[in-house]
């Protein structure tokens, strides 16, 4: 069996019921580590009540990336003394206990522990943040108007962060009666000219298909916020998978252009924030941002520059007249915009089928002629496509043995692959929808063996990189007990499969 | 230049539907308050639902935005908090808003946003080819319904009083300068305006008989800042239909608190 106790990565347990802080502790000894020079992953284990309940939160540290958390512990902190029994079996053999101490002596502790066993971190940098946050602040960077939210486990952190981020003259937040009117809200802000995001859970954003759809059909650009738990139907609110991705590419009743873009850290869920929002605009079309809840809660170091933020306004209407058309046929098929409120024109959107001044029509001439508009600035998307990170790759990049994951999976893949037996490729999915074929495809060419890993039952990625590209991965590791993937023993799998 | 509402597209209502007769006192409301300066035609924004009212918004040279089946009302006051300047204007029918989209309705009324609700009341869903829906009698037979529906309507009124609408009228669609009168009250009333239109179908529930020996209009120093008063007369079991304004009261709206708290 691999060990995990590699000698420059560390690992803190803070247990304790719900209510005692264990988050809280958890967060601040995070803090502190990072303050330390540390690079720092933590990981949130909570039931979904609000008292009572076994709480854990895991910090493993390093002063080189550490991109999962491990489950043998240096030091464990009790908040109770259930604690202490329930993880005795995941010391560490000269593991420390520190328990029934206010949290300054916890801090001071560790502080100490760390001075004993001389560990020392670097230069301090990146910030301590989840996926939900860093997402929250791309969408700041990227010049957000309104953020509309109904709360739902595990999206609901970014309503909480944005809504404190609310400025006169600045951002707003309005949480509405349901998920439907939500969206329909988001909408009638972007027909107004505002860049607006939502967020959700699968369940919440099953209520929204019919206004993602009109979405497309209206052109009103939209970001949407899909952070996915374990499902089907309620599902395990608090735990995680990666079951919607089948669900959200195929989002909306009927065919229409929209962008699904699935980040696999916070740095890559602040960055998906920015681009989300952009791309929104530029192609007037639905973005779907798709996290999970071990991307929207877990805690990493990361750099998080907000000047990397920029707005692009889209495709405006100069020199409006009566003539003006909301979906006039353009050469990339994207219309320039103009909005209720400006003299002269007259925005007509319409759910229904419409002409070029947004006029209801039944004619099969005009109805082909307006699919294909929308269908049209695909081409424009792909070639975008060239020039963004729709797919990264890691590891031996000449290896012949592949790994593809999407997702948060990403941690526990690039953790684990610091465990491997033999070089290895890793591919990481970024784009789902559109599928970036091209890449995808010269990445795999040559490959001997091929494993997808990713937490859901039937294999959604692999199904998909088979749809898209023709190649058929038989070597899946799968994972949907809703718990996330150890790296250690995911790295004991793939060295069994490789 | 002279001011036209009117667009170049085909009429499609049936023959004589009372929706073209809310069509012109549209039309008429909005021309005669630009034409006395009160309105700025390029704020005009209309929404439609789905179903025989929402075909209107084709027929108005103003901005619109024909929404899905039931959940205008939110689109509406996501345009009006994106910028307040506007005037948003809702056209709904009966099924649109008191079945599809109930949910939007109430809350609407309840956070007071400030936009303006049509609803074309036939009590019938007439699209979809005569079922009943939420505002149809008891007994309305129709064709998911044949021995007669056994559901009560909503008293529409009311349950707009109760859930904090701060403007509630009625009118009849066929009284076009009375329904332009209540049209620009409601405009000119700043928080949730609620206006029930009463709109006969007549392929599907031809009621005109009916309502045109019932309906009257009340005195113009009816009470209107009295919420029991109104309650008690949009409750009341006569046989008589009264139109006009029943209430009508000032409250801060959910746009103002949106802007003003942050």
């Amino acid at each position: 069996m691999l060990k995990d106790s590699n000698s420059d990565i560390f690992t803190i347990g803070v247990g304790g019921a719900a209510g005692d802080g264990v988050k809280r502790t958890g967060i601040k000894i995070g803090s502190l580590l990072r303050d330390l020079g540390f690079q720092v992953y933590i990981s949130l284990d909570y039931p979904s009540l609000i008292r009572g309940g076994h709480n854990f939160v895991r910090l493993s540290f390093s002063k080189e990336k550490v991109w999962n958390d491990y489950s043998d512990l240096d030091i464990l902190v009790a908040l109770n003394e259930e604690t202490t029994e329930l993880h005795k079996n995941e010391l560490k053999t000269d593991a420390k206990t520190i328990s029934g101490l206010p949290l300054p002596e916890i801090l001071e502790n560790i502080k100490n522990i760390l001075k004993e066993k001389e560990i020392e971190g670097g230069e301090p940098s990146g910030e301590l943040i989840d996926g939900n946050k860093a997402f929250g602040k791309g969408l700041l960077a990227a010049g957000l108007d309104f953020y509309v939210a109904y709360p739902m486990t595990p999206s609901t952190s970014t309503l909480h962060y944005l809504a404190g981020e609310q400025k006169p003259g600045g951002l707003k937040v309005v949480q509405p009666e349901n998920e439907i009117s939500v969206i329909n809200m988001a909408l009638g802000m972007a027909y107004a000219g505002k860049r607006t995001a939502i967020g959700t859970a699968g369940g919440g954003f099953a209520l929204m298909q019919e206004a993602f759809s009109l979405s497309g059909m209206a052109e009103l650009p939209l970001v949407v916020m899909v952070s996915q738990r374990q499902a089907p139907a309620s599902g395990v609110p608090t735990y995680s998978s990666q079951s919607d991705l089948r669900f959200v590419i195929h989002a909306g009743h009927g065919e229409f252009p929209r962008i699904v873009i699935a980040p696999g850290d916070s740095e890559e869920s602040f960055q998906a924030g920015i681009d989300a929002l952009n791309l929104a605009w530029k192609f007037q079309v639905p973005v779907v941002v798709l996290l999970d809840k071990i991307l929207s809660e877990h805690m990493m170091t990361v750099p998080i520059d907000m000047n990397l933020g920029h707005k692009e306004s889209g495709k405006m209407a100069n020199n409006v007249n009566a003539d003006y058309g909301r979906y006039e046929f353009t050469e990339d098929g994207i219309s320039p915009m103009a909005f209720p409120g400006i003299p002269n024109a007259v925005v007509k959107v319409n759910s229904y089928e419409h002409n070029e001044k947004g006029i209801t029509v039944d004619k099969a001439e005009d109805i082909k002629k307006m699919i294909d508009k929308r269908f049209t600035k695909m081409k424009g998307i792909g070639e975008d496509m060239h020039n963004i990170e729709t797919i990264k790759v890691y590891g031996d990049k000449e290896s012949k043995n592949s790994i593809i994951f999407f997702g948060s999976t990403k941690s526990p893949v690039l953790e684990a692959s610091k465990h491997l037996n033999k070089d290895t490729k890793l591919i990481q999915i970024i784009w789902l929808e559109p599928f970036d074929t091209e890449k995808v495809k010269r990445e795999l060419e040559g490959a001997e063996k091929i494993i997808c890993v990713e937490a859901n039952h039937n294999g959604q990625l692999a199904s998909l990189i088979h749809e898209r590209t023709g190649i058929e991965i038989t070597e899946k590791i799968l994972r949907y007990d809703a718990l996330p993937f150890d790296p250690i023993k995911l790295a004991e799998e793939i060295n069994s499969k490789l | 230049m002279e001011l036209d509402l009117s667009t170049k597209t085909k009429i499609t209502w049936c023959p004589g539907c009372p929706n073209s007769q809310i069509l012109v006192s549209f039309r008429k409301a909005v021309k005669e308050l630009v034409e006395n300066g009160s309105l700025k035609i390029e704020n005009v924004t209309a929404f439609a639902g789905i179903g025989c009212h929402g075909k209107i918004s084709d027929y108005i040279n103003v901005n619109s935005f024909t929404s899905l089946h039931g959940r205008l009302i939110p689109s509406m006051t996501g345009t009006k908090c994106a910028n307040p300047e506007l005037t948003v204007i809702g056209f709904s029918g009966d099924g649109d808003s008191f079945d599809e989209g109930i949910e939007h309705l109430i809350h609407a009324a309840k956070r007071n946003s400030d936009i303006n609700l049509f609803v074309h009341d036939n009590q019938t869903f007439a699209l979809t080819t005569g079922q009943f829906d939420a505002m149809s009698p008891k007994g309305f037979k129709g064709k998911s319904t044949p021995s007669g529906s056994i559901e009560e309507p909503f008293n529409s009124l009311l349950l707009m009083l109760s859930a904090g609408a701060t403007f509630i009228a009625r009118t009849y669609a066929g009284d076009i300068e009375g329904t332009k009168k209540i049209m620009q009250k409601a405009i000119a009333h700043k928080g949730f305006s609620f206006v029930d239109i009463i709109q006969p179908c007549l392929t599907f529930f031809d009621t005109r008989d009916h309502f045109k020996e019932r309906i009257y209009w009340m005195d113009d120093d009816f009470p209107k800042d009295d919420l029991k008063i109104a309650m008690e007369k949009v409750s009341e079991k006569e046989d008589k239909v009264p139109l006009g304004v029943f209430f009508e009261v000032n409250k801060p709206t959910f746009e103002e608190e949106l802007y003003a708290t942050r």
